[in-house]
């Protein structure tokens, strides 16, 4: 090509283009727009989307293991056994429950939404929601306390918690004394041979045996 | 002025006074409006909706984004020429206001009936070249004073095609005086001088492609007189942060963004008296008159001023040897062969 052409080609080029663009730009002012009004209009979440945690405590058995799965350790569970004498009747998959859960605390400030508290519920009480608007101006609100048990609740179930066990022990101890006296009266019989055992000499001391549960509410799992 | 002679020299003050405020409310309303239709069509050319939480459709921002600058803190940094930092936006905006001294918005209003008007407008408009440079000097900033610099060598530039271009216009009109330029082309559309003006019909005929092409110079030659996309190199954003007036803050900065949006009409408002009838109505006599005349000349300036946002949103920006190879080897050369060709057919 000649300049000349070139210089026209390009000019003509120039104009045709700016035309075709601003065809374009007029077109997408009457195209619908795009934009979600935020805070009045909503998106629906996707259906598994992984928001905040909810716990239905009327399922929940407290069997701790949400708060094992947990990898930052945001659940925190605490259980009271049962008497025999109450029913605590059974959640909605049929299972009995045996536990009180005084505390169920989730951290949700720690949560990190990775959803793996939710699969190993047996009783599928724990879900994640599609909430995702819970901010707070102090971090002490983001702890949420899901127990329905009020402190009087608590206070009960402990208490004939170690009514049951002083029971149990008393009774134990009952069994264990009349067997030592059926033992001791068996004993009686043969010639007292059979005396303990003098201790040896460099052997150090036995520890004095654990008790058979730290604290009745730290016994975690059902039977 | 005559009708002045009776009232003693402290009225007519006043009236002056008065009057010569009127198109600095007239800015003000304008550049209220414009801006919103800038956000408006911004947004809605990529599909979004701009401002719609400040009253309906957001119609109120302009308005609250005014208070947010009266309150702003007025910050003049250290290192700045205190005087100069100061005193350029005022010449800015000096420069363009003054301007507006010459517009004839109606039948009956304008501010100076200056036989010299179009030359007047021209000669006044270049102190907003002085302004910027001032504030870009002053701010003592890499980036200002790249826009600053630019911002002259493309407003001194783009100053030729303008003139020339006006030039064709007072060629066909035989007048300089806006008012008179409004006057001759009352005839309605067709009188028009982006249609050849009224002239005989074979002449008219032959002269129509010349001031078509003329008055699309002039369109794209003001826009670069004002800095608008594609020849917002002075203030190019993404480059310059925000070019000659980076350092500028509160009300300080939107007296810069004033004069912008009223440079925008300035340059409207010229194309349109000497190209598409001033005030005189499409449709010759009818509906024509002071206040319709008003109307018609707001509402001719305005579609210009909505071409100038429309061509921003669509066009990217020149490079800096694009941008002179549009105004040296394009816009001047076709500008000569229209003037020539214009004088021939007007000697015929």
């Amino acid at each position: 090509m000649s300049a000349a052409r070139i210089y026209f080609n390009n000019i003509w080029l120039a104009l045709s283009t700016i035309a075709i663009g601003m065809r374009i730009t007029f077109k997408h002012l009457f195209v619908r727009n795009v934009t979600t009004q935020y805070p009045d209009v909503k998106r629906k979440m996707p259906e598994r989307a992984r928001n905040r945690l909810y716990v239905n405590m009327d399922d929940c058995i407290g069997c701790d293991q949400c708060a094992m799965a947990c990898p930052v350790d945001c659940i925190t569970i605490e259980t009271i056994k049962s008497t025999p004498d109450v029913d605590l009747g059974t959640t909605s998959t049929g299972q009995k429950k045996r536990l009180y859960v005084p505390v169920f605390d989730i951290d949700i400030a720690k949560c990190c939404y990775c959803g793996l508290c939710v699969p190993p519920c047996p009783t599928d009480c724990i879900v994640m929601t599609d909430v995702y608007e819970f901010s707070e101006f102090d971090r002490h609100n983001l702890i949420y306390n899901f127990s329905v048990m009020t402190q009087q609740d608590v206070d009960v179930a402990r208490g004939k918690l170690k009514k049951a066990e002083e029971e149990a022990a008393a009774k134990k101890a009952a069994a264990a004394a009349a067997a030592a006296a059926a033992k001791a009266a068996a004993a009686q019989a043969p010639p007292p041979q059979a005396a303990p055992p003098a201790p040896s000499a460099g052997a150090p001391p036995q520890p004095p045996a654990p008790p058979a549960a730290d604290s009745p509410d730290q016994a975690g799992k059902p039977s | 002025m005559d009708a002045f002679q009776n009232l003693g020299f402290w009225r007519t003050l006043l009236v002056t006074v008065v009057l010569s405020a009127l198109p600095l409310v007239f800015i003000l309303l304008y550049a209220l409006v414009t801006i919103y239709l800038e956000m408006k069509v911004a947004a809605h050319v990529q599909d979004r909706l701009a401002y719609m939480r400040t009253g309906w459709h957001g119609v109120l921002q302009p308005i609250a984004d005014f208070i947010k600058l009266l309150q702003k803190e007025d910050i003049i940094s250290v290192a700045a020429d205190r005087k100069l930092f100061i005193l350029a936006p005022y010449i800015v905006f000096m420069g363009t206001y003054g301007a507006y001294a010459a517009i004839p918005f109606s039948s009956i209003f304008i501010g100076a009936q200056i036989d010299l008007g179009a030359f007047f407008i021209v000669a006044i408009s270049s102190l907003v070249v002085v302004g910027i440079l001032m504030a870009g000097w002053a701010s003592n900033n890499k980036w200002s004073i790249f826009g600053a610099v630019r911002s002259v060598a493309q407003m001194v530039s783009y100053e030729i095609p303008t003139v020339l271009a006006i030039l064709v216009g007072v060629m066909i009109t035989g007048s300089l005086n806006l008012q008179e330029v409004t006057k001759f082309q009352a005839g309605g559309i067709q009188d028009w001088v982006i249609f050849g003006g009224p002239l005989p019909l074979l002449q008219k005929l032959l002269i129509t492609p010349f001031t078509v092409i003329t008055f699309l110079i002039l369109f794209v030659a003001s826009l670069a007189e004002v800095n608008r996309t594609p020849f917002d190199l002075p203030e190019a954003e993404s480059e310059l942060v925000q070019g000659f007036f980076t350092e500028y803050s509160g009300m300080r900065w939107a007296l810069f963004y004033v004069a912008e949006y009223a440079n925008m009409f300035l340059v409207s408002a010229v194309a349109v008296a000497y190209f598409l009838g001033g005030w005189g109505s499409p449709f010759g006599e009818t509906l024509s008159g002071p206040v319709l005349g008003f109307f018609w000349f707001v509402l001719k300036g305005m579609v210009l001023v909505f071409l100038q946002i429309w061509l921003r949103w669509t066009l990217p920006r020149l490079r800096v040897d694009q941008l002179m190879y549009t105004a040296w080897k394009v816009l001047v050369p076709f500008l000569f062969v229209c003037i020539v060709a214009i004088g021939l057919i007007l000697v015929l």
